[in-house]
Order: structure tokens, then C-alpha cells, then sequence
């Protein structure tokens, strides 16, 4: 076997061992459905509830506030749906968003102006970020939300969601922030960003996929999207996943560790030093930069860097094939590769965004990963542009 | 690094790519599955008269899905590429923009010079690959006496498809694999059945693959119609014009060029005693000129664009067979250059149709020699 190495964490996470270890009892022995009143039921409910109070720990918030979903993208649209579309909501409805959020967001704007609500997208500046003062003019009478995430998943730029809350708390309209790429990455406080409902997922904190969580601010109306039993506090109909909420509760626990011990300093320095040595190839550059060189704040495991003239798809199976996972773009249903909106959103050339590659850590990664990488970039990008119709400046060795 | 001969399939999720996979995996080569995406099927789903869900052949989710599940199961690496932008410029639009000058196009040829031979080609060179290899019917040889890379007919000559690949160049051919081109049709389903390939009882495609059902006058009416156009006034121009016999008189009135092709006998919208047939249709005027069906032949035609395979130029006349359209039989003829990339095809007989827009492709014998684009018919 090649050796792999995986640099596209934020796409997902390797399970944790000790994530692994948390959730095998309930595919075994634990077995209970969580509302049941007798032993195995009690057990599994007790599981669930500790593991509410690790998210809740993680967000700063009570366990009450916290619901369960099947995943980042349930939670958003959840957070959405929950606030507009059922019932509550009118045609005439205003919702702020941002144009680089994730599709779950996206498209849920997108089903909800196609019911008659009107959507604003605030656009970013070439750092890829939101101007809360662009929020604040967007507001209007009939604003039911804003949705505007934490930490983009292809630049990792944090937006400046602390003042958009205060924004959003003197207007008196609900504020949802999309926080599954800053989860685990750098700390969350639900009151220091002065949101009501927070979206993360599972496995993107090194937990297991198929499970995710929303804070829901106590005193939130929410509507349900699925209608059956009284779980959730009526929120969120279904039975419990068990083994995924455990494991997500003690992927919480892990987080909030890990940061206490310094892992995203010694995640900055590793992914500076790969960032760093990849701009020293020819005609490269990080995308978000601005004209001094400077970036937005950022989350610790990302970066996005172009490399002029390859097609970054062909680059993404290039380096598959030797071993190293990187991507670019959001990956279609068929598993192709369109240009990404958030590079395009942030003014970046049809050509340099598709020619962008984002290189994501995770805490499994080491050093060696990171060496890895930079053996094979250099060799890679030159081969690529040795053969690229777009490139000129070709190494005369024929 | 990849081991030596690392070859590149262009899968599509049918039983051809699909066997040609398995072949090269069995022959122990170092095979990487690639699906070319390069139409959104959903993309004019609702557009008028495009029912809501449309179901054509290329680059469909089901399609993609079953390339992957062969690719799997031969434990082939697989990757989809996207290459839509350049399939609208340089296959789509000139499809769209050649039955709008009055031309029939021929969009399968023009995805085998620029994007299957072309940008795939690249791909599977930046990806570590030396070569390609396709599922067509057809044979690719290194002649030592000619010095060059030859094009030929497959032994399957019911599923003969060199009239789509006469664009190839040298440097296309010297790094193209044909593994099918000695297999008839038969004998790759039992070879796809006898290496247990899911989509062994896979039905062929034979329509153009983004123009679902084959009805491509409503796939032109729907692209235009996403591109602001109405179905009577293109860019701002009406694209009616007037019906008129080959005598010069007017008949009637038609709603676009871009509805009739030459030879074309049904839905004219005119009646008359005897039955007429599109002999011309002149771009300048927009008028089709009808007539009879005797009207039709014609000895001689100007292709232009040509590419030349077997060899590096046309010196002198030379006798050969030409194919003027996919399902024609090639038909004797004399060809002769008739300036940079020019050909003067003279037949022998006086053929049915020639139609500007269609390739015609000259043969030797199995060997084709090159083609070109039907510009006129010559009186």
C-alpha cells in the first residue's frame, strides 16, 4: 500500500479512537430506545443526556438548548425552515444570508424565495468577508433572520459574527450562524456571539457523520420539520441515534481538551509552515490576501492557494494518485468538480478559482503529513503546467 | 511514482468503455477510470417544451453511478472531470449555431476533436497517464512504410464509428488505444458478461447524448430560449423566412432554417400534387428552396477544414470512398485539393443529400485517409 495522507479535514474527520471506544457499547449491549421507561431505556437515555450537556459544554450554553439532528445540513435547515417557512411564516418574509455560505444554507434560501420570502445575500470583500454594517443596512421591518456562518469551510475565514449579534439583538431578529467549520477549531461562546440557534456537526470534530447538532436559545420559536414523537423537546421527531449522539458528546469533550491544550497553536504553526512553503512555488498565491499580503482571521487548519495555470481538478487526482488528499471546489452529486462559489464571491478570477486547491489539517495529521505534501506539490504543479495549454512559461527541455 | 503504460479509459457508464476497462485491467496494464462530465441534464428541465425531468443519456447521475460501480468492482481508481464550459463552447453552441446558419451538424465529431482527444487527452498526461483508450469501434496502427499513425475501420463494420474520428491528429493517434476495434458488438457483451460487469445488459446509446429523445429541434428551441432568444427572433434577427422552389418560386413561409435539413421530406408545412424535399437551404437569404427528390443528387462537394491521416498532404488526385453522413455507404469518388485544407470530392454517381454541416470522410480500403467538413454541394 502507498503510504496516504489525508489533508481534507474539512471535508470530514478520522473518528477519534477514543470517540470510537465511547460509542461501541450502544451497537452492542446498549441497545435501548432512549424514551424507554424500563432499564435499557433509562440507559441509553442517561448516554444521550451527558452527551447534551458535552455539546452544551462546548457551546457555552444549558443542555435544554441543544437538539439533536442527523447532521450539519438538518440543523441548518432546521434553523431556517424552523423560523420562515412552517406555519409562523408569511410570503412576505425577509431573511439575511451570506453569498459564501455552505449550500445547506444556500439552497434552504433558495426553497424559501422560491415560497415567496425575500433573501438578501451579503456579499464579501476579496479577504472573503462579511461587513456587518452591510447586515445592519439590510434589515428591514419584515426580517425574520439572519443566517450568516462562523468559519467559511473553503478559506476558514472567520466572520465577524460577535458584532453581526449585536446587530441582530437591537433589531430584535433572530440570528443563526452555520459554525460546523469552527467547531472544535477555536472556541465557542453562543452568548459572546449573541446568536440564537448555532448548527454543528459531528463529523467534522472528529466524530462520527450522521449526526449533528442546533443550539436553539431558550425562548426560540422553533417549528418542527418532522412530525412524530415528542423527542427533543418536540423539536425534532425520531428516535435517538444513539451511538452517533454519544459519540458526538464525547467528540465535544475532546475539542474542548484539545484546545484547552494548545492543539490549534501547534495546528497554526504546521499549517503556516505548509502555506508558507508552497507560496515559494512560482506564480502562487493565497487566496483572501489582500494587496499587504494580510488575511482575514482565520480558523487554524485551513488554507487556499492557487496555483496558476493547472486546472485544480486535474491537480486534486494527481495527488490522489500519489497518496495526498487535498480538494477544491464543493464536489457535485457526481463526484465533479464546479468552481467554487466562494472563491468567485470574493473576486477571484473564473481561471484562479478553478486553479485553487484548499488543504485542510486535522488532529491526526503530523509534521511528517505536512513533509509529505511539500515533497510532492512542487513536482506535481510543474508537470501539470508542463503540460497545460494556458501555461507560457514552459521549461524549453525538448 | 506510477508504474510504466499507465492508460486512461474515458468511461461512460456503458458496456464499451466499461469492457474496454476490463480488458486493459486484465492485460495487468495500469488502468484510471475517467467519466467526462460535460452536461448538466437538468439544466433546461422545464425550459420550453423540455419536460420537467429529462432524461438523456451523457454524463447522467445513472451514468456516472455505473462507471463508478465498474471501476469499483475492477478495483480501478475513478475520477469524474468536469469539463461542461468547454463542451458548450466548443460542441454545444457550434451545434446550436450551425442549424441556425442552416448547416446540420455533426456534435459527436466535434467532442472527439475537442474534448475527448483533446482536453481528456491532457488530463490523463497531467494525471501520470501515457495513453487514452476509448470504447470506439475503430482501429489505430503504426504504419513503418508511411511513418505514420494510421486510422482504420473495425472489424465491426455494422458499428464502424471513424466517421466521428477522421478529426484525429498524429500526435492524438500516437497516444489513443481502440481495444474494441477488432471485437464485434456481440463479443464484447459476452466479454462484459464474462468479467461479471454490472452493466453487461446495458442498452446502447445511440442518440446525441445531451439531446434527450433525439428531438433536437426542441433542445434548440430550449437553449435558446435560457439564452434570451424567442423561437422566431434569434439575437434580435427573425429567423423566418420564405419557402421557395428550385425555380424561384415563393410557396409559402417557414418559422426558421434551423427546422429542415437537406433531404428532409416531412413536416415542410406546403402542399403539393407530388412530394418535395429540401434540396437547399441558403443562410444568406433564409429561404429554403424545395423540389424534387431527383433534384437531390449532386456529383460534387467542397469540404473544408480537412485533416489528413495517412498522409501529410494531397498531392495529386487520388480515388477513394467517401462517406457523406454516419449511415451512408462510401461511395466512389475522386478527391482533389482545392486550396490549404480543401477538398474537391468528385463521385462517381451523383449522391442523395449532401448536406453542409455533415463530414465527409475518405476511405482506402479499411484505411481512412481523412475528412472534412461539407461546405457546398457544387452544381
Amino acid at each position: 500500500m502507498p503510504r496516504r495522507v489525508y489533508l481534507d479535514n474539512n471535508a470530514t474527520t478520522p473518528l477519534l479512537p477514543e470517540v470510537l471506544e465511547a460509542m461501541r457499547p450502544y451497537f452492542g449491549e446498549c441497545f435501548g430506545n432512549a424514551s424507554s421507561i424500563h432499564h435499557h431505556g433509562q440507559e441509553t437515555r442517561a448516554a444521550v443526556e451527558r452527551a447534551r450537556e458535552s455539546v452544551a459544554s462546548m457551546l457555552g450554553c444549558r443542555a435544554s438548548e441543544i437538539v439533536f439532528t442527523s447532521g450539519g445540513t438538518e440543523a441548518d435547515n432546521l434553523a431556517i425552515f424552523g423560523l420562515t417557512c412552517s406555519g409562523r411564516a408569511s410570503a412576505g418574509d425577509h431573511v439575511i444570508t451570506s453569498t459564501i455560505e455552505h449550500h445547506a444554507v444556500l439552497n434552504a434560501c433558495k426553497h424559501l424565495a422560491a415560497q415567496g420570502c425575500e433573501v438578501t445575500y451579503i456579499p464579501v470583500d476579496g479577504r472573503g468577508l462579511v461587513d456587518p454594517d452591510d447586515v445592519k443596512r439590510a434589515i428591514r421591518p419584515n426580517t425574520k433572520l439572519i443566517t450568516i456562518m462562523l468559519a467559511n469551510n473553503e478559506t476558514g475565514v472567520l466572520q465577524p459574527v460577535a458584532e453581526i449579534g449585536k446587530i441582530a439583538a437591537e433589531a430584535d431578529v433572530y440570528f443563526h450562524s452555520d459554525a460546523v467549520q469552527a467547531a472544535g477549531k477555536i472556541a465557542i461562546d453562543v452568548n459572546k456571539i449573541g446568536c440564537d440557534l448555532l448548527t454543528i456537526s459531528g463529523h467534522k470534530i472528529h466524530g462520527p457523520q450522521g449526526v449533528g447538532a442546533l443550539y436553539v436559545r431558550k425562548g426560540t420559536q422553533l417549528e418542527p420539520m418532522l412530525y412524530g414523537g415528542s423527542h427533543e423537546r418536540s423539536r425534532r421527531a425520531g428516535t435517538e441515534y444513539v451511538p452517533g449522539i454519544v459519540g458526538l458528546g464525547k467528540a465535544a469533550e475532546l475539542a474542548v481538551t484539545g484546545l484547552e491544550r494548545g492543539d490549534d497553536r501547534r495546528m497554526t504553526a504546521e499549517r503556516d509552515r505548509l502555506e508558507r512553503e508552497l507560496l515559494t512555488v512560482e506564480a502562487t498565491g493565497l487566496n483572501g490576501a489582500d494587496s499587504n499580503g494580510e488575511l482575514a482571521p482565520r480558523v487554524p487548519n485551513t488554507t487556499n492557494i492557487y496555483f496558476d495555470g493547472i486546472e485544480g481538478e486535474a491537480l486534486v487526482i494527481a495527488l490522489d494518485l500519489k497518496g495526498l488528499a487535498v480538494s477544491t471546489g464543493a464536489a457535485c452529486s457526481s463526484g465533479a468538480i464546479e468552481p467554487s462559489h466562494v472563491l468567485t464571491a470574493m473576486g477571484l478570477r473564473h481561471d484562479r478559482a478553478k486553479a485553487s486547491i484548499r488543504f485542510s489539517l486535522g488532529k491526526q495529521n503530523t509534521p511528517e503529513d505536512v513533509d509529505f505534501a511539500l515533497g510532492l506539490l512542487p513536482e506535481t504543479v510543474a508537470h501539470l503546467r508542463e503540460l497545460s495549454p494556458v501555461w507560457p512559461n514552459k521549461v524549453l527541455s525538448r | 511514482m506510477l508504474p510504466a503504460e499507465t492508460i486512461v479509459v474515458a468511461m461512460s457508464g456503458g458496456v464499451d468503455s466499461s469492457t474496454v476497462a476490463a480488458m486493459l485491467r486484465a492485460e495487468g496494464r495500469t488502468v484510471i477510470g475517467l467519466t467526462m462530465q460535460l452536461w448538466n441534464q437538468r439544466r433546461l428541465a422545464g425550459h420550453e417544451g423540455m419536460p420537467e425531468s429529462v432524461q438523456g443519456r451523457c454524463c447522467s447521475i445513472d451514468d456516472v453511478y455505473d462507471a463508478r460501480r465498474v471501476a469499483e468492482s475492477l478495483g480501478v481508481p475513478y475520477y469524474v472531470v468536469n469539463h461542461e464550459e468547454r463542451f458548450e463552447r466548443d460542441v454545444v453552441r457550434p451545434f446550436v449555431e450551425e442549424y441556425l446558419a442552416g448547416r446540420t451538424p455533426i456534435p459527436c465529431s466535434l467532442c472527439n476533436n475537442h474534448l475527448k482527444f483533446d482536453q481528456l487527452l491532457i488530463v490523463a498526461q497531467q494525471i501520470g497517464a501515457d495513453k487514452i483508450a476509448t470504447g470506439h469501434y475503430a482501429q489505430v496502427a503504426f504504419d513503418e512504410a508511411r511513418n505514420r499513425w494510421l486510422l482504420k475501420r473495425p472489424a465491426d463494420k455494422s458499428k464502424d464509428q471513424t466517421y466521428f474520428l477522421f478529426g484525429l491528429k498524429q500526435e492524438q493517434l500516437t497516444r489513443t488505444l481502440f481495444p474494441l476495434g477488432s471485437m464485434t458488438k456481440p463479443e464484447v457483451r459476452e466479454l462484459a458478461r464474462k468479467h461479471k460487469l454490472v452493466i453487461a445488459e446495458k442498452p446502447d446509446s445511440q442518440e446525441i447524448c445531451f439531446v434527450p429523445g433525439g428531438d433536437y429541434k426542441r433542445f434548440l428551441e430550449a437553449y435558446l430560449s435560457e439564452q434570451g432568444n424567442s423561437p422566431t427572433e434569434v439575437g434580435g434577427e427573425m429567423v423566418g423566412g420564405e419557402m421557395v422552389t428550385t425555380d424561384g418560386k415563393v410557396i409559402g413561409e417557414h418559422a426558421g432554417i434551423h427546422n429542415f435539413t437537406v433531404g428532409q421530406r416531412k413536416g415542410l408545412g406546403v402542399a403539393t400534387g407530388s412530394p418535395l424535399y429540401v434540396i437547399q437551404i441558403k443562410n444568406d437569404t433564409r429561404q429554403v428552396v424545395v423540389g424534387k427528390d431527383e433534384e437531390l443528387y449532386s456529383r460534387t462537394l467542397r469540404a473544408h477544414r480537412v485533416n489528413l491521416i495517412s498522409m501529410a498532404e494531397l498531392r495529386e488526385p487520388m480515388r477513394v470512398a467517401v462517406k457523406i453522413r454516419h449511415k451512408h455507404q462510401p461511395a466512389p469518388a475522386m478527391i482533389e485539393s482545392a486550396g490549404p485544407e480543401e477538398v474537391r470530392v468528385t463521385f462517381d454517381e451523383p449522391q442523395r443529400a449532401l448536406t453542409p454541416g455533415q463530414a465527409a470522410v475518405f476511405y482506402d480500403g479499411d484505411i481512412v485517409v481523412g475528412g472534412g467538413w461539407i461546405e457546398n454541394a457544387l452544381p
